[in-house]
């Protein structure tokens, strides 16, 4: 679950692409095909990864023994059929791209499930290498394997490697390169006598699969055509006639086998797979290790609940704390600076407010990427790549029921308490779009570290700690009750999860930073300069004296929620960047210590509102590109309304504490 | 008929049939779970969580809406020879 993550849109920049033989890594989840291309993208060259629209994939321009390449690295896939988003990225880049080796990725500890994917890649007839990857892995759990055998039975070259410790990877390299050469395509395996003769019927029977482009493949073609699979079906749009033959093909089939169509071609390639499998493993004595006891206790139905919640309480408290530690030096040295600047330039010039908003742009940008944001990726890459993340899926599983969704859905809430951002990106690896749009709405809920410094800064400072944890609570609460509204009105379309327990590993530290750092260019990309520009447009806004208008257009509201009209201008602040509304509102107040101005009662008020309404900008922008302007339209207005009405409670309650 | 999230943990049950739409079943196979199969129950359902099996090596989390449509074998101490 944790590898599609990190999947990006490449533009590729390269305009001599055609010059540099394509590379392409495909395998199945958690089979370590990113900790290859990163042992390899990492060494000579920069990733040329940009958050993009639709396509999804990381491609870098790579040196690997002396020679150059485009390697690529596709989302997991289980198999060519595409269940969900990710799957459906590596099987388009298949069918359509231009590809001069398929490097097939293999966990070797579990090759005989890997090789259903492998049956089916062999149709593509593209060249291929073979990576039995995890070979010490493979051992541990006393999967031994003839890999001469297996090269000789798929008339591959086959490759053990242990990626994790780069032993293998030149040799992997070497024999893509060597492929490449000698061009020699893969072939596919032959299926059982009546369902080849279906399939070349079928095949004979194609008009022109050699003009849609299709590997010029009309076996493969025909295949998919019998599979009823929706991507082949919509771009070869079969005329009246060949669908016709389709069906009829299906019927042979059914009849025959007994089984729906699709099933019976499944269960061939899954028998050729075992086929392959019984030939060239066999399955020794497993050996002990930590791993087998640490799921006693990490999945324990009590124990595991345990070490969660202390793990987790850990986490956070340990970034917030280091967080905290470098924020105020960082802040600091930039209104060092900015008071430099003020010795040279009169504050009240045009140009004095122009830096000023470039600078806050700016600092409040590292402010936070560098203090929360940072440990926060950092460390969640870890524990994504130690293989805790699935845990806390497991065990998190039917309390995400309460609220309708599936144990997944808890990746993008726990990535909201760092950056909404690549919370909504992190919905992907969900396979339902409900799912996916419900979890949006709701990691966009969750406080994340911008909205954690309002949090401690205004709550946390001026009335104390408890009540800031007692906000931490009652967004809980909202998002309890948000989640199960929505999943009420949406109704359930798939029965539950199914989700693989990846073996633990100790992550390398190669692939962790890579990780931190391909999340936090989704900050850095979106976030910050809608941050910089913002900030620029409000304070020239102020120059020109904008803000007493939009004070006076948000009197209702700020008279509603009892708070002084000043305050209004903050909340539009608090849109672009949500920790921008603590530091305008200090502006708008002329004084950081709030409480000489404000009571309790309305700090808590306003800490509520700028908690809860409308997500930032820079969230906006990606929920828009994940869910739709509809979605986001009732996302952003289904966050004012709960925004309003939180604050209100919160007014109430102050009324009668305070 | 038994389904898979009734069987107590450390049991050995065959998979005799998925009673679901295309989705389910493929996204079972993917995951190594394909009918006749023999599967290891290492964790069951308690309070309507997920159940975990080991299934050829790998370990599963399979929801419990999801194993209600996993009709299995008797369950065994032993795994039955595939």
């Amino acid at each position: 679950m944790s590898q599609n993550i990190n999947s990006r849109k490449n533009k590729s920049s390269f305009s001599d692409d055609a010059q540099h033989p394509q590379i392409v890594l495909v395998g199945q989840p958690n089979c370590g095909k990113s900790t290859i291309f990163n042992r390899v993208a990492g060494y000579h060259s920069v990733a040329t990864n940009f958050p993009g629209a639709t396509v999804e994939f990381t491609k870098s321009h790579v040196k690997v023994n002396g020679q150059t390449c485009d390697l690529v690295d596709l989302p997991g896939t289980y198999s060519l059929q595409s269940l969900d988003l990710a799957e459906e990225e590596a099987k388009k880049f298949l069918l359509t791209q231009r590809i001069d080796v398929i490097i097939n990725v293999i966990d070797a500890s579990i090759l005989g499930r890997s090789l259903d994917l492998t049956t089916e890649l062999l149709e593509l007839e593209l060249p291929m290498v073979i990576c039995l990857n995890m070979m010490d892995e493979a051992t541990r759990k006393g999967v031994l394997i003839q890999s001469s055998k297996l090269a000789e039975l798929l008339g591959l070259p086959v490759i053990e490697t242990i990626g994790s410790k780069g032993h293998g990877i030149d040799e992997l390299f070497r024999q893509a390169f060597q492929t490449i050469r000698s061009s020699r395509q893969s072939h596919h395996r032959k299926m059982s006598r009546h369902v080849e003769k279906v399939v070349q019927e079928l095949a004979d029977y194609l008009p022109d699969c050699e003009k849609t482009g299709h590997r010029k493949n009309c076996r493969l073609t025909a295949i998919k055509l019998i599979e009823n699979d929706p991507y082949f079906q919509k771009r070869f749009s079969p005329g009246v006639e060949l669908k016709d033959k389709v069906r009829k093909c299906r019927k042979k089939l059914q009849t025959a086998h007994g089984l729906p169509a699709e099933e019976v071609i499944a269960a061939e390639r899954h028998s050729l797979a075992l086929g392959l499998f019984e030939k060239v493993a066999k399955i020794g004595r497993p050996q002990k290790s930590w791993k087998d006891w640490a799921d006693d206790v990490l999945m324990h139905p009590i124990f595991g609940y345990i070490f969660m919640a202390l793990f987790l309480y850990t986490f956070f408290n340990v970034i917030f704390k280091f967080g905290a530690l470098i924020e105020n030096p960082i802040l600091n040295f930039f209104n060092v600076q900015l008071n430099q600047i003020s010795h040279y330039l009169p504050k009240d010039s045009f140009l004095f407010n122009l830096i000023n908003g470039l600078f806050q742009g700016f600092a409040g940008g590292i402010a936070i990427v560098f203090p929360y944001l940072v440990p926060f990726l950092l460390g969640l890459a870890f524990i994504e790549d130690f293989g805790y993340l699935p845990r806390i899926a497991f065990l998190m599983d039917r309390f995400m029921h309460k609220i309708g969704l599936h144990g997944p859905s808890i990746v993008p809430m726990i990535l909201g308490y760092g950056c909404s951002v690549p919370a909504v990106l992190s919905t992907r690896i969900l396979s339902s779009p409900r799912d996916r749009f419900i979890a949006s709405v709701v990691s966009v809920l969750i406080p994340c570290s911008a909205r954690m410094t309002i949090i401690m800064g205004l709550v946390g400072y001026f009335i104390g700690g408890t009540a800031a944890l007692g906000i931490y609570l009652l967004n809980l609460i909202v998002i309890g009750i948000v989640g199960t509204v929505l999943s009420r009105m949406m109704p359930e379309d798939i029965p539950g999860m199914i989700l693989e327990m990846p073996s633990y590993q100790w992550p390398s530290l190669r692939v962790v930073v890579a990780k931190t750092w391909l999340r936090l260019k989704d900050f850095i990309v979106i976030a910050w300069p809608l941050l910089i520009v913002g900030s620029i447009i409000l304070s020239v806004a102020e120059w020109y004296h904008i803000d007493a208008l939009i004070n006076r257009a948000f009197s209702p509201l700020t008279a509603l929620l009892g708070l002084p009209a000043a305050v209004g201008t903050t909340l539009i602040f608090g849109i672009l960047r949500k920790e921008l509304s603590m530091l305008m509102l200090f502006q708008a107040l002329g004084t950081t210590d709030v409480s000489t101005v404000l009571s309790s009662g309305q700090i808590l008020v306003f800490t509520l509102f700028v908690v809860f309404y409308i997500p930032c900008l820079a969230t906006l922008g990606v929920l828009l590109k994940e869910i739709g302007w509809r979605k986001t339209l009732f996302a952003s207005g289904l966050t004012i309304f709960i925004a309003i009405f939180i604050s209100l409670l919160g007014r109430g309650f102050a009324y009668l504490v305070f | 008929m038994l389904t898979l999230d009734q069987i107590p943990t450390e049991k050995y049950v065959k998979i005799k049939n998925v009673d679901g739409g295309t989705w389910v079943k493929q996204r079972l196979q993917n995951l190594g779970i394909h009918v006749g199969e023999s599967i290891f129950v290492k964790r069951g359902t308690i309070l309507g969580g997920p159940i975990l099996v080991r299934i050829n090596n790998s370990d599963v989390a399979i929801g419990r809406g999801m194993a209600r449509k996993i009709v299995v074998s008797e369950p065994e101490n032993e795994p039955k020879h595939k």
